[in-house]
């Protein structure tokens, strides 16, 4: 039995008239890792980008249903959405630091939210949090564009730390880096479900395997599929999952 | 799976108790001066838009009752009354025919040879570079230049031709700019197909590469020849006159143009020369706003085609 | 197969591209006689006028007995203006690129930007008599002691004038910077103001820079508005509200007045416009060299 901290209901999301996600429902689990997975194109970015509003920058893009964190719909209108986005974080496909020093990308979201303790300390914990901070303690006001780009993801990783979001979302992080630095993101991932919810988006079947206590298999905007899993790769119900998992699909 | 974590937190500005003692965000406060913001710099725009409709505004007072048939067909005079500008009308007409007739071919057969036979080297990057810095030299320079090559050297004296020539020197980087921009976006699989039809390499230009790109260069060249009505300062050296009573009938007559005109009745303390200089700017606004409607028609009627 | 015609082809295909070639070298021929135009007449100055004295006297009257030949009067008058259209254009021309190209929707762009266009169409005699029959009477009224030809006014109107050029580089600059950064930042809760302030504007800078260094050479360089707003008075002075000369203005002013062709006046004019020559063509170097530089940055 979990608790659920996020909870979707009839969620559709059309960018202009094309429909990228059908009606879809589900709940997230709190401290613990869902992946997303499916071909490219089903929607699985669109998913996470609805979880934070990040879908409202999208000029043409438009929701309706339900998304309730911790019972509230936060796409109500009194919702601020930069409210939303400090409890709920993201981490994107492409390492993204900002042309700073890697502490101020790390300082950033702090600054501009009124960070009150010791700036430097929570970098370094931040740092500490993304395991970065033993490379980088040396040069933290060096330009994060230096870093290589394991590390320019761990630092984006740990910039969003340094908010203390609630859940963090991942969209495929690791799809840039090499199978060490991917290693040492995933280890990084299972750590951070200690303190927060993880929903993780991959192409990677093994990954989610390895890492997700939870997975849901998207087909062209529809969830075919959401389980434990273990369930989900061993004993698919959907002939569909069954066929994407083991590769004869897409 | 079901139990529902709770507690509201979003709209009410709580937070979660580990961000609550950690941060003071002022989200309402940081929202409102973005708010505020949003509007300055909208107003920003607003200032542009506003400086238009005075300068239009201005002009057209000024120029209340004296924008008739009689100041379109009559000559400058001494007495405000009864002067008019068609001296500057019919020599903005011939400067510009010269200026067309010499730029165009030009300007787009230097585009042609970058874009389609220059090899992408230093050569290239040179000329590049010269042109644009062609492109940022001040109009009275190339007045200067006109002066110096067309009116002494070449002894064309102070006739339309040098005026022409000048005008078309200011504008030949705009063309050119505008023409490569143009040949750019034509896609290189039509010059292979068109080459492997067995087409020479001019052949392809002449009946592929330049009929596609057109509209652009075209688009272009309406705006360069606009630019040249409108200016003043190059023709100051060239010796454009402003007291003429013909209408010019030889490349070699002395001419004056609507701009220099304007600036010769502008500068005249009477308030009645101002008042004929505000007429002569609403002829010259009408044939600028003409000329860059048709302009932006090309321009829009040729993107619709690309998308198609 | 017929050898002859493809012989005959491929004559006109040398022919036509050493035609294109010529125009070509028009472009090149141009800067040199832009360079030789200037160059002769200078010498011809500086055989009458030292150097030194261009440079460092404090007078310029060619047209008095004694003559001085000292540029800094209309080096200041230039500057004077133009530092205040830049005082106007440069935050009123990020500010709309700040708009345009991180608050406005689609439809509002289309609005705004021909808007904008129709302001660079405008002939320059045009905002110069905007200047003198309409913002020098307002100036006048609120400030009674200006002259009729002060640089304030020119100064004000070329500012209006640069406001798209600055508009139209910056925001150039600011759509170059990546979607990705301003992702990173709306995720970790800053508000629209805070992207644009924090990320866009630093991201951008160095070609917000050229904008106003390009703006900075095209405002040196303008001459109808200073010659009919800015007057004709060659004066070393910063007070806006007096009638000043700018290099440009004094140009017109003696080929207006007919200089006979190789007297010192005449030759004055090339050794000024040579200045201004080098002094634009500088400034546009250094524009185009920073704007490239951001160009290859992303
Ligand atoms: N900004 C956008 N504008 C228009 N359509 C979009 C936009 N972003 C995504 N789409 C469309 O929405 C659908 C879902 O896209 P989405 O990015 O969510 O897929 P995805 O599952 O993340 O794919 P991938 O694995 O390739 O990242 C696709 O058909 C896509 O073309
Ligand atoms: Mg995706």
């Amino acid at each position: 039995m979990n608790n659920i901290i996020l909870s979707i209901k009839n969620l559709t999301v059309k960018y202009g008239t094309t429909v990228a996600l059908k009606n879809i429902s589900m709940e997230i689990a709190q401290n613990r890792i869902t992946a997303l997975i499916g071909p490219s194109g089903c929607g699985k970015s669109t998913l996470l980008r609805s979880l934070n509003r990040m879908n409202d920058l999208i000029e043409g893009a438009s929701v309706s249903g339900q998304v309730l964190y911790r019972g509230e719909d936060i796409y109500a209108p009194s919702v601020d959405p930069v409210a939303v986005r400090l409890q709920i974080g993201m981490v994107f496909q492409k390492p993204n630091p900002f042309p700073k020093s890697i502490f101020e990308n790390v300082a950033f979201g702090p600054k501009i939210n009124g960070y009150r303790g010791d700036l430097g300390s929570l970098v370094k914990q931040s740092l500490q949090g993304a395991g970065l901070w033993e490379e980088v303690k040396d040069r933290l006001h060096d330009n994060a564009y230096a870093l290589s780009g394991g590390q320019q993801q761990r630092l984006c990783i740990a910039r969003a730390l340094a908010l203390q979001p609630e859940v963090l979302l991942l969209d495929e992080p690791c799809s840039a880096l090499d199978p060490i630095a991917t290693l040492r993101i995933e280890e990084l991932i299972q750590e951070l479900k200690e303190q927060l919810t993880i929903v993780i988006v991959t192409h990677n079947m093994q990954q989610a395997s390895r890492i997700a206590d939870y997975t849901a298999f998207f087909l062209s905007g529809e969830l075919v599929e959401y389980g434990e899993t273990e369930k989900v790769f061993t004993a698919p119900v959907d002939k569909r999952t069954e066929d994407y998992i083991t590769g004869r699909f897409g | 799976m079901n139990r529902q974590v709770d507690s509201a937190t979003l709209s009410g500005g709580k937070l979660m108790n580990r961000q609550e003692e950690m941060f003071t965000p002022r989200l309402k406060s940081r929202q409102l001066r973005n708010a505020i913001f949003k509007w300055i710099f909208f107003g920003a725009n607003v200032v542009g838009l506003l400086a238009l409709v005075l300068l239009l505004g201005d002009v057209v007072r000024d120029s209340w009752g004296w924008l008739d048939w009689d100041f379109i067909t009559s000559f400058p005079s001494r007495f405000p009354e009864k002067a008019g500008i068609k001296a500057a009308l019919f020599g903005t007409i011939w400067l510009m025919v010269i200026t067309a007739l010499v730029a165009i071919p030009v300007g787009v057969a230097t585009a042609v040879f970058l874009e389609e036979y220059a090899r992408k080297n230093r050569f290239y990057a040179a000329i590049q570079t010269n042109i644009s810095n062609l492109a940022g030299v001040p109009s009275i320079v190339y007045g200067i230049l006109g002066l110096t090559i067309f009116v002494r050297w070449m002894m064309l004296g102070r006739s339309i031709l040098a005026g022409g020539l000048t005008m078309a020197l200011l504008i030949l980087p705009i063309i050119i700019v505008a023409a490569q921009e143009s040949l750019r976006s034509i896609p290189n699989s039509w010059r292979h197909a068109s080459l492997a039809l067995g087409a020479t390499r001019w052949q392809t230009i002449r009946y592929v590469v330049l009929p596609a790109s057109l509209p652009g260069i075209l688009t272009g060249v309406i705006l360069a020849l606009s630019r040249a009505i409108g200016e003043t300062a190059p023709l100051i050296p060239v010796g454009a006159l402003t007291f003429i009573m013909t209408v010019p009938k030889d490349f070699m007559d002395p001419f004056t143009v609507l701009p220099i005109q304007i600036y010769n009745w502008t500068s005249r303390p009477q308030d009645e020369f101002r008042c004929i200089a505000a007429a002569g700017i609403i002829v010259l606004l009408i044939v600028l706003l003409s000329m860059n409607a048709t302009a932006i028609f090309l321009r829009n009627k040729y993107q619709k085609k690309v998308v198609e | 197969m017929m050898a002859g015609n493809s012989n005959a082809r491929s004559w006109s295909e040398r022919i036509i591209e050493v035609l294109l070639a010529a125009a070509v070298s028009v472009s090149i021929l141009t800067t040199i006689g832009i360079v030789v135009s200037l160059v002769g007449e200078t010498t011809g100055f500086f055989r009458e006028v030292s150097l030194v004295e261009f440079f460092t006297a404090k007078e310029w009257t060619p047209l008095f007995t004694p003559a001085h030949y000292g540029i800094a009067p209309l080096v200041a008058g230039t500057f004077l203006v133009t530092v205040i259209a830049i005082a106007v254009a440069a935050p009123l021309g990020i500010a709309s690129a700040i708009y345009l190209s991180e608050y406005a929707s689609v439809k509002v762009r289309r609005v705004i930007k021909p808007i904008l266009e129709i302001l660079v169409g405008i002939p320059t005699v045009v905002y110069g008599y905007f200047a003198l029959t309409f913002i020098t009477p307002i100036i006048r009224h609120i400030l009674p002691d200006t002259d009729v030809f002060n640089a304030l006014s020119a100064g004000i109107v070329m500012g209006i004038m640069l406001i798209p050029m600055i508009s139209s580089l910056s925001e150039d600059a600011m759509t170059a910077v990546p979607r990705s950064l301003r992702e990173a930042a709306y995720a970790l809760s800053a508000t629209k103001l805070e992207v644009a302030l924090k990320v866009v504007i630093p991201a951008a800078i160095s070609g917000i820079v050229a904008s106003f260094i390009l703006a900075f050479s095209r405002a040196i360089g303008e001459t109808m508005i200073v010659t009919l707003a800015a007057g004709g008075t060659p004066n070393l002075t910063i007070n806006p509200l007096e009638s000043i000369q700018t290099m440009t203005a004094f140009i017109v002013q003696i080929i207006l007045g007919e200089a006979p062709f190789g007297s010192i006046e005449y030759q004055s004019v090339f050794a000024v416009a040579f200045v201004l020559f080098l002094l634009t063509l500088s400034l546009n170097i250094i524009g185009h060299w920073i704007v490239r530089r951001y160009r290859e940055v992303y």
